[in-house]
């Protein structure tokens, strides 16, 4: 009766402590956060060592290419930024050369490539998409921006914002997305183009650019401002 | 029959084999908890919730209302954090259990037939339970709950960094199909740890000699004996 006893008194005092562990004052504590946070960014450093520029995100046929592409944001599809061709301009700042800012039409006729890569969502779920552009090693290089500079900053006509570390932008499959499925990008998937980044995870590929920076101080993001880490590779 | 002629079983566990083992535990139930509210964000199967209270990953409404985050950042930071403490604790568990002997000692010889045996045995309530000694069932359980948790590790790099380890998520199928074993993984270490902890509650030696390093009992022939 007794060893009955102790054993549930056991189970009890077992469950009490996942209880704690899954209440919500724990991680909202502010030394837990703390830490958590501290982890986080140990493990930054820990993606950017094993980031190898050379290691291309997997392509796949064309086949296997999604048409109807999933729309994802924290604001419905007909709310998207609905930007006029004629007078959209892309500005630049920071460390380049050539600040002159872009035109759909410049940017549209800029030598473009096609990948058929994996966009994989921080919640779990992924899609194959066939997206065409500038790779975006190849605009930075023409506009003269300072390539030895740790990073590259986005600012987008919806609010959000992003960045990407100097070897992420020069990554050979890192482009200015201006297709999707062979079709100029429609509004709600980020009109006139997106950064397509297929070794970030999807909140890693800003949509409606409309600032493109070069810079030595952390860009900050729209998502890692709200808890998700900052480099998030994949 | 005086004590002095009865021969007690004794179990012991080492100092690193039981600070390994409850950094572990911590550890998993860390990964089990963050890792249903990351689930729940984008489930794989539609009829499978997990309730939001079993999860971890503080508050959504204050998430919501802080940030305008649906909340699986608190998840992911927790996921993440632990999956360190969960690498070292079995990398120090496996490796001591591996160099000291402690596993060929314990975890073997084991086969089909003696798991046979002793799982009808168990299955009929006939299996006697002898503290530092483990039977077949055992022996099976624990050499499959560490071979599930290498399997965690590696389905869980393939899951997080698909690209830099690719063709890892091969192994499995691809990036989904990494996901759901990351999934069945999950599953048969709850089931491990269930079976696990009630096994516990009615043998509690076993846990004084997991906490305290060794317990004695005298066999069960002589206490049912004197009884």
């Amino acid at each position: 009766m007794n060893v009955h006893r102790r054993g549930l008194l056991r189970a009890g005092f077992s469950l009490s402590t996942l209880g704690v562990l899954g209440g919500c004052n724990l991680t909202d504590n502010e030394t837990v956060q703390k830490v958590l946070t501290r982890v986080s960014r140990f493990n930054d450093g820990v993606q950017q060592a094993i980031f190898r520029e050379g290691a291309l995100a997997p392509e796949f046929a064309e086949s296997q290419a999604v048409k109807q592409f999933r729309y994802n944001a924290w604001y419905g599809a007909d709310q998207a930024p609905k930007l006029s061709a004629s007078d959209y301009r892309l500005s630049l700042s920071g460390q380049i050369a050539d600040k002159r800012p872009w035109t759909v039409e410049e940017l549209y006729r800029l030598p473009q490539v096609s990948q058929v890569t994996r966009h994989v969502c921080v919640e779990g779920w992924s899609m194959i998409g066939k997206w065409s552009g500038a790779p975006l090693r190849e605009f930075l290089l023409r506009i003269g921006a300072d390539t030895s500079a740790k990073y590259v900053g986005f600012e987008c006509a919806d609010g959000y914002y992003e960045g990407l570390d100097m070897p992420t932008a020069m990554h050979p499959q890192t482009m200015m997305a201006f297709k999707l499925s062979d079709e100029i990008l429609p509004t709600q998937y980020g009109f006139p183009f997106k950064i397509r980044v297929p070794t970030k995870l999807g909140f890693k590929n800003p949509k409606y650019i409309t600032t493109l920076y070069v810079t030595n101080q952390e860009p900050r993001g729209f998502w890692s401002d709200r808890g998700y880490n900052w480099f998030s590779g994949i | 029959m005086s004590d002095a002629t009865v021969e007690l079983e004794v179990q012991t566990h080492s100092i690193v084999t039981r600070l390994a083992h409850w950094t572990m535990a911590l550890a998993m139930l860390i990964m089990i908890g963050s890792g249903w509210r990351i689930y729940d964000s984008e489930p794989i199967f539609e009829f499978l919730h997990f309730p939001y209270w079993a999860t971890l990953g503080g508050d959504v409404g204050a998430a919501l209302a802080r940030n305008n985050d649906p909340g699986v950042a608190g998840a992911l930071l927790w996921h993440f954090a632990a999956m360190w403490l969960l690498a070292f604790s079995y990398f120090v568990f496996m490796a001591w259990g591996l160099f000291t002997g402690h596993f060929r000692k314990d975890f073997l010889p084991v086969g089909p037939i003696s798991f046979l045996r002793d799982f009808i045995a168990a299955a009929t309530f006939k299996l006697e339970h002898k503290l530092g000694e483990y039977n077949a069932v055992q022996k099976v359980f624990y050499l499959g709950v560490l071979a599930l948790v290498l399997l965690m590790l590696i389905s869980g790099i393939a899951i997080w960094k698909p690209v830099q380890t690719y063709p890892l998520e091969t192994l499995f199928g691809g990036f989904q199909g990494a996901r759901i074993v990351h999934f069945l993984g999950m599953a048969g270490i709850v089931g491990f740890m269930l079976v696990h902890v009630a096994l516990v509650i009615l043998v509690p030696k076993t846990f004084v000699a997991m906490v305290l390093g060794r317990a004695t009992a005298k066999p069960h022939a002589v206490q049912e004996k004197r009884a």
